[in-house]
């Protein structure tokens, strides 16, 4: 069954909103990254855009517009329709995604309205008592609400299907996606919990005071989550379209379907692992935090195990020989393909980052230095975002009818992007791991090491080769729109199949209910005790105009 | 569920990596007493007259044991110098009296979020004699990359 227009003209609208807030978003990156070495550009770009106030008010927008509009609304226009194709299937009521739509709209008009009047430059984590104006809290309600009615949408097709299949597999595309949507529900109420009840009714004016450390705790709850949010579409990517482009098939599709049942189950009860310099939060629950955090690390190692193996299958069928000879034989040329193996091994770095990240008291030597950005460079920054681009070119064809401007065009935006990210990330870590802090605006500074001269040159020079790679994206992007129409051959947009078939997977992995429930739990667990024993605190005015 | 010969080979190999991070964690614990912060009780950052903050400062209360009560401030810390001889146990009880800000030290393992309302505790013996840079490291508003300070560890004259 092909897709219907009315799917293909959502999941495009979703695609390039997200794209346009990756647009404004990112225009900061190289502009931070040179003022990493005291090189502030910020005088210049006001001849052109004069109402950016501060370094502050571009950081709050390249977070909120890059980290959270640009993931949200990409995954959300690239579940929708992955399930839909894979469940040969239309949504019952079309007009629930798009309303998830006009949610995300409204929402990112009302948020970007008080970032670039310069009232809410309190960047993405907003912690208070830095106070925005209510608007913007109430646009960022809007983009999460935004996400529960794709998960309504994605459960109702879900629902549809199974009424017509019985005992059936859920195919693997779909079963992913409603995997990603299930663990992000649950992991949204902690920030739900602190803008509804902390934090709007603050703002506004109904109450005087707030409590900081519970906001933070509130947040990190969600905060840990969202990684894995961003995260899994690239996952989905990587499990059944990337195997697929270098011509192999997924090793194995019950341990996919295993990897994403766990992080529903293990992705929010870690936490406290943001918090571990937090004053609020006792040391005993950091701990239990942590171990949670180390067994999380276990999925994304299967991860890596499956794509490998299954890149690997790919390259020998296509006459790679030796232990690396696949490597060779790979469709270099592809840039499907090349996007998601440089995001890959991209991830690969970030994932060893994460890990010292996730040492508690190691985490002491890295908590708030550029360590932090150049490590989620990789991840969200390199391993979603790269991946989402190669998604994009895999999406133009199906969507638009039209073949991208030119693959080998697409295959160095990619290459450019990875140099880029690989000196960037370099400059920040090393530069982390001396002491450099991440928030400052080191051009208005009042101290600076000299051992930081190198990894900050490093940075800046990493991170304008990255916006490089983004402009080349966006060029790709707005010229494709004028490219021949070209019929789409079903085949090769077909998903990977899998040597290990869906039918070895044990029944128990449909039963959300038990997994969820489970979940729940651990939550419980992780959270209960301390909330119950935590002294509650309000005693904090709003700040606002400070920047 | 049938679980390939590699893919078992590749779970161990998981297990390893997470039991040497483990080890290394236990080991800046026990071996060299990093450890994460704790509550230290709750002030009222509107009012820190009664409170040990009311005098930020540097007391010392045996030969070799120092205590400081600093309080962040925007962009400034409040003492933006603390002077303690060499081989002095220093414990820092810091809070804010507005926003959020951050306490890191140069060169050491000290580093802790210094939040409205709670009482932020970070020990440290300073063996080296120098200077020590303290910034803050949470975003605190437009004066943040200013919010600098000083930790002055200075030599001691044997007798
Ligand atoms: C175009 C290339 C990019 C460059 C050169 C770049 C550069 C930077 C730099 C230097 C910082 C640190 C700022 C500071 O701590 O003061 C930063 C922060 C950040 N970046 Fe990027 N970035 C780029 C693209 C992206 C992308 C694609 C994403 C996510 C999808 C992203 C997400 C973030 C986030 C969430 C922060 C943290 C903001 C905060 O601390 O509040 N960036 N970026
Ligand atoms: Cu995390
Ligand atoms: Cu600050």
């Amino acid at each position: 069954m092909a897709i219907s227009r009315n799917l293909k003209a959502l999941t495009l609208a979703y695609a390039l909103l997200g794209i346009a807030a990756l647009f404004v978003g990112a225009l900061f990156g190289p502009l931070q990254a040179l003022d990493h070495a005291r090189i502030d550009t910020y005088p210049y770009l006001r001849m052109l855009l004069p109402f950016v106030k501060s370094y502050y008010m571009g950081l709050s927008l390249h977070g909120i517009l890059n980290a959270l509009i640009w993931t949200f609304s990409f995954t959300a226009g690239f579940l929708l329709f992955v399930t839909a194709k894979a469940l040969k299937r239309e949504y019952p009521r079309m007009w629930m995604p798009w309303l998830s739509f006009a949610l995300m709209v409204v929402g990112l008009l009302c948020t970007a309205y008080a970032l670039l009047t310069n009232q809410a430059s309190v960047l993405y984590t907003f912690y208070p008592p830095l106070q925005g104006p209510p608007i913007f809290y109430f646009g960022l309600v809007l983009v999460v609400v935004s996400t529960w009615v794709v998960a309504l949408s994605l459960i109702s097709i879900y629902r549809a299907w199974r009424k017509e299949h019985p005992g059936e597999r859920t195919p693997l595309p779909a079963f992913m996606s409603l995997a990603t949507y299930v663990m992000w529900f649950i992991a949204s109420l902690g920030v739900a919990a602190e803008v509804l009840v902390l934090i709007l009714p603050w703002s506004l004016g109904w109450v005087q005071y707030t409590d900081p450390q519970l906001a933070r705790t509130l947040f990190w709850y969600t905060g840990h989550p969202l990684v894995y949010f961003w995260l899994l579409p690239a996952y989905v990517a990587w499990y059944v379209i990337l195997p697929k482009r270098v011509g192999g098939k997924l090793f194995s599709d019950p341990l996919a379907r295993l990897v994403f049942l766990l992080f529903v189950l293990m992705s929010t009860p870690v936490g406290f692992h943001h918090q571990y310099t937090d004053p609020g939060v006792p040391a005993g629950w950091k701990a239990v935090h942590a171990v949670f955090t180390f067994l999380l690390f276990i999925p994304s190692m299967l991860t890596a195990f499956t794509v490998i193996a299954s890149i690997e299958h790919g390259g020998r069928k296509r006459g790679g020989k030796g232990t690396f000879g696949w490597l060779r034989t790979l469709p270099w040329n592809d840039p499907v393909a090349v996007t998601m193996m440089l995001a890959g091994i991209g991830f690969m770095f970030g994932g060893i980052g994460g890990l010292v990240n996730a040492s508690y008291n190691i985490n002491l030597v890295v908590h708030n230095t550029s360590f932090i950005p150049g490590h989620f460079h990789l991840t969200v920054g390199t391993a979603v975002t790269l991946t989402f681009m190669g998604l994009t070119y895999w999406l133009w064809p199906q969507l638009t009818g039209r073949r991208i401007i030119s693959d080998k065009l697409a295959v160095i935006q990619a290459w450019v992007w990875f140099v880029g990210v690989m000196i960037f990330a370099r400059g920040m870590h090393w530069a982390g791991l001396m002491g450099f802090p991440r928030r400052v605006s080191m051009s208005a500074a009042n101290y600076w090491l000299e051992e930081w001269n190198a990894p900050a040159m490093m940075t800046a020079v990493g991170g304008s080769i990255m916006y490089i790679g983004a402009l080349l994206f966006f060029f790709i992007v707005v010229a494709s729109f004028f490219t021949k129409r070209v019929t789409v051959d079903e085949e090769e947009y077909a998903f990977a199949e899998a040597l290990s078939q869906a039918d070895r997977a044990p029944a128990l992995f449909e039963r959300w209910s038990v997994w969820v429930g489970a979940a729940v739990v651990l939550i419980l667990f992780a959270y209960g005790p301390y909330l119950l024993t935590y002294t509650y605190n309000f005693i904090s005015p709003g700040f606002s105009g400070i920047w | 569920m049938h679980v390939h010969r590699y893919e078992q080979a590749w779970f161990y190999f998981t297990l390893g990596l997470l039991i040497v991070f483990f080890s290394a964690v236990m080991t800046a614990a026990l071996a060299f007493g990093v450890n994460v912060p704790s509550p230290q009780g709750v002030v009222n950052p509107n009012d820190l007259s009664t409170t040990d903050f009311a005098e930020p400062g540097v007391r010392q209360l045996s030969d070799t044991v120092y205590e400081a009560y600093v309080v962040g401030r925007m962009w400034q810390w409040d003492p933006a110098e603390i002077r303690i001889p060499a081989g002095a146990h220093l414990k820092l009880y810091i809070t804010s009296s507005d926003v959020q800000h951050g306490f890191k030290v140069m060169g050491t393992s000290l580093n802790i979020m210094v939040v409205p309302g709670q009482v932020s505790l970070a020990t440290h013996t300073f063996d080296e004699p120098g200077e020590y840079l303290v910034i803050c490291h949470e975003y605190c508003g437009i004066g943040h990359p200013q919010m600098s300070a000083k930790i002055i560890v200075e030599p001691v004259q044997e007798p």
